[in-house]
């Protein structure tokens, strides 16, 4: 059976299956997604508008049996916190149910005239839509749990409080395998176009489905075959390696030492307190609360179905009881080190205000700090900061203004020092002390993102090779090619963290190449990564451009520029000219 | 002269006896290098992927100074 897109009229409450046409025929996950929102969304359009969409789109092998790690779901549309097209992926249980049914994407557009609420249900048979006015004002923890009592053992694809307010930092949440709303598409306000189309909740049962069909078996067997293989002989990645235990905050104290991990606002690259938020300490916690593997907290935690690194946790209170999932190392920097806190319990409590409200960690945790550089609180003020979470909920105006972001709250206290790239704020990797991924978070059309363009592999980890980070020199040709497997490793389905092992191993490269290959038909190598990936690129680039972006938009804030960052005491000093090199092929015949 | 050694993550197994982020002051002589340091303290070469020295990525055989932070990392990764 070839794939299909299923449509979804919200204006109208009508579902459709459609055949993917030719033009789209080559693309899943981001690819996919990007190219449906260039095609079908006006780039001019209001992101809360009638006239935006919100596209979801499993990956090519996501829903194959033995691919590993592969998982994610990608969310597309335009987004209300940057203006830019927008490509957010989660793990969780979404994706390889909806790839089961078949569907190649499914589409949300247009919004309910009388501003009624559904639940979608999306079986074999269609879609339902349901009255979802009694989950209305409910976090997420809660709305998973209902569904699970009608709907057992589905996707709950969901929004919180925050998108039902249309807040620009509304993620959507995936369910978890224990059906908790622990995976995010958190960046970029996708929950608020979510919430925009009047949708609460998309229950995917996959009951009955097709299944995805693998066009070349034995191409696909080698492929998953030397994947595997080199995902579990990596040292991060293998059983017993760095991220099943420790998690990604493994990366704390190593970013601390090497002077790049932002600190209270973008005003060091060190935290004093790094030891005691670092991945170290929280695999501490949870063997002492949680001994000989009893009660609910655990390392080495899978975030879907199929999964075998394993970077996931499951942070225990301290009765051993699930607190939250998970504690990674971008939440825990964000709402840790950058607001000077250094309790992991706050940390914890922060993020699950968060999951359940439905709001980003990144951006609540670079908000929180606009917050405490404007005064509003003191840095290092955990039992305030976990306070402002319950006037988001509440949507009291000063919750209505920190749900928009940082961009909002710098204007409302006045702070100057704006850690933003195209309206989103940076992520857990100091620019002036890194730079690759400083260019990384000025050009890709994402706004800043470390995922789009992970140069931190070979400027920190020595994944992939070796390079200096605080040196100038081919950081724009280093941050395009990481940009480019990025989009095409987004489109597969496969987490991003596949990308360590293959840059190591070659098989492994040549493998989730050939799994692409075995599934979809389509005669690609390890050589075609890419190439495949500047298409997307290009799709996206040229999105924005019509919706009004240039190169202006590609900046690093201001203040980089002329303050240095301790302890390497550097400022931003790569050229506009050498930021333009890295998308001018855009336009070259 | 004197050097502060850390290790990170899965290394800390070797030196069980230091608490997360703390550090080893070692007493060395002149043209230590830092593998001999790596290997002085039981680390196995190919458990450790980066060395890092006074917060930059250093090499194998750079010569340590006096007071030097020396910090070794196994693969890290994430995000």
């Amino acid at each position: 059976m070839t794939r299909r897109i299923l449509r979804i009229d919200m204006t109208n409450r009508k579902a459709a299956y459609e055949p993917v046409p030719e033009k789209w025929g080559r693309w899943a996950g981001r690819g996919l997604t990007s190219a449906i929102t260039a095609a079908e969304v006006e780039p001019t359009c209001h992101p809360l508008g009638p006239n935006n969409k919100l596209i979801i789109a499993p990956g090519w092998v996501t829903g194959t049996p033995a691919t590993p790690s592969s998982g994610r779901t990608s969310f597309g549309g335009k987004s209300p916190l940057t203006g830019t097209i927008k490509e957010s992926n989660a793990g969780g249980l979404s994706g390889q149910k909806i790839a089961r049914l078949g569907l190649a994407a499914v589409i949300l557009e247009g919004q309910p005239a009388d501003g009624k609420w559904f639940t979608l249900v999306i079986t074999k048979d269609g879609v339902k839509f349901e009255d979802a006015s009694p989950l209305i004002g409910n976090g997420m923890y809660a709305v998973d749990e209902a569904l699970w009592k009608t709907y057992p053992d589905t996707a709950v694809i969901g929004i919180g409080p925050a998108g039902e307010m249309k807040m620009s930092n509304a993620g959507v949440s995936v369910n978890d395998t224990e059906n908790r709303p622990g995976r995010y598409a958190g960046r970029g306000g996708m929950g608020a176009v979510m919430g925009a189309r009047g949708v609460k909740a998309i229950v995917v049962d996959d009951t009955g489905g097709p299944g995805v069909e693998i066009a070349d078996q034995k191409l696909f067997d080698e492929g998953c075959k030397k994947l595997t293989e080199a995902i579990l002989e990596h040292s991060l990645t293998k059983k017993g390696g760095g991220l099943p235990s420790y998690g990604t905050a493994i990366l704390i104290n190593i970013l601390n030492e090497a002077g790049g991990l932002p600190t209270r606002n973008f005003r060091t690259g060190q935290f004093e307190g790094a030891a005691k938020i670092s991945g170290e300490a929280i695999a501490e916690v949870v063997a002492r609360r949680c001994p000989d593997g009893g009660a609910e907290g655990t390392m080495a935690h899978n975030c879907h179905p199929g999964c075998i690194i394993k970077c996931s946790n499951i942070y225990p209170d301290e009765h051993g009881k699930h607190l939250v999932s998970c504690l990674e190392y971008e939440t825990d920097w964000a709402l840790g080190a950058n607001c000077g806190i250094d309790d992991l319990d706050y940390i914890a409590r922060m993020t699950r205000e968060c999951n359940d409200i439905g709001v980003d960690t990144i951006e609540s945790g670079n908000t929180i700090a606009i917050a405490m550089e404007g005064k509003l609180l003191e840095f290092g003020d955990g039992k305030g900061a976990l306070k402002l979470f319950d006037e988001i909920r509440k949507g009291t105006p000063l919750g209505r203004i920190l749900g928009q972001g940082v961009e909002a709250t710098a204007k409302a206290f006045g702070v100057h020092r704006v850690p933003t790239v195209k309206g989103q704020s940076m992520p857990a990797y100091e620019p002036r002390a890194i730079k690759g991924i400083g260019v990384t978070y000025a050009t890709t059309p994402m706004g800043a993102d470390h995922t789009a363009g992970y140069t931190i592999a070979p400027e920190i980890a020595g994944v992939g090779g070796k390079v200096d980070p605080l040196s100038d020199e081919g950081k724009a040709d280093l941050s395009l090619t990481f940009q480019a497997a990025t989009a095409f490793i987004d489109s597969s389905g496969y987490c991003l963290f596949i990308a360590f092992p293959i840059l190591d191993i070659p098989k492994g490269w040549a493998g989730m190449a050939e799994t692409v290959a075995g599934t979809t038909g389509m005669k690609i190598t390890g050589e075609d990564v890419v190439p495949m990936g500047k298409e997307i690129l290009k799709m996206e680039r040229l999105f924005n451009e019509r919706a009004g972006f240039t190169a202006a938009d590609d900046r690093p804030p201001e203040f980089m520029r002329y303050e240095k960052l301790p302890p390497h005491n550097v400022s931003w000093t790569i050229t506009d000219e050498e930021l333009d090199r890295v998308y001018a092929w855009v336009h070259e015949a | 002269m004197r050097v502060e050694v850390r290790v990170f993550a899965t290394l800390r197994r070797h030196l069980p006896d230091l608490g997360i982020g703390e550090a080893r002051v070692l007493e060395v002589g002149a043209g230590t290098t830092l593998s001999a340091i790596r290997d002085g303290l039981g680390l196995p070469p190919d458990e450790v992927r980066v060395v890092i020295r006074n917060h930059v990525q250093a090499d194998w055989d750079d010569t340590v100074e006096e007071g030097d932070r020396i910090a070794f990392v196994p693969a890290v990764a994430g995000g």
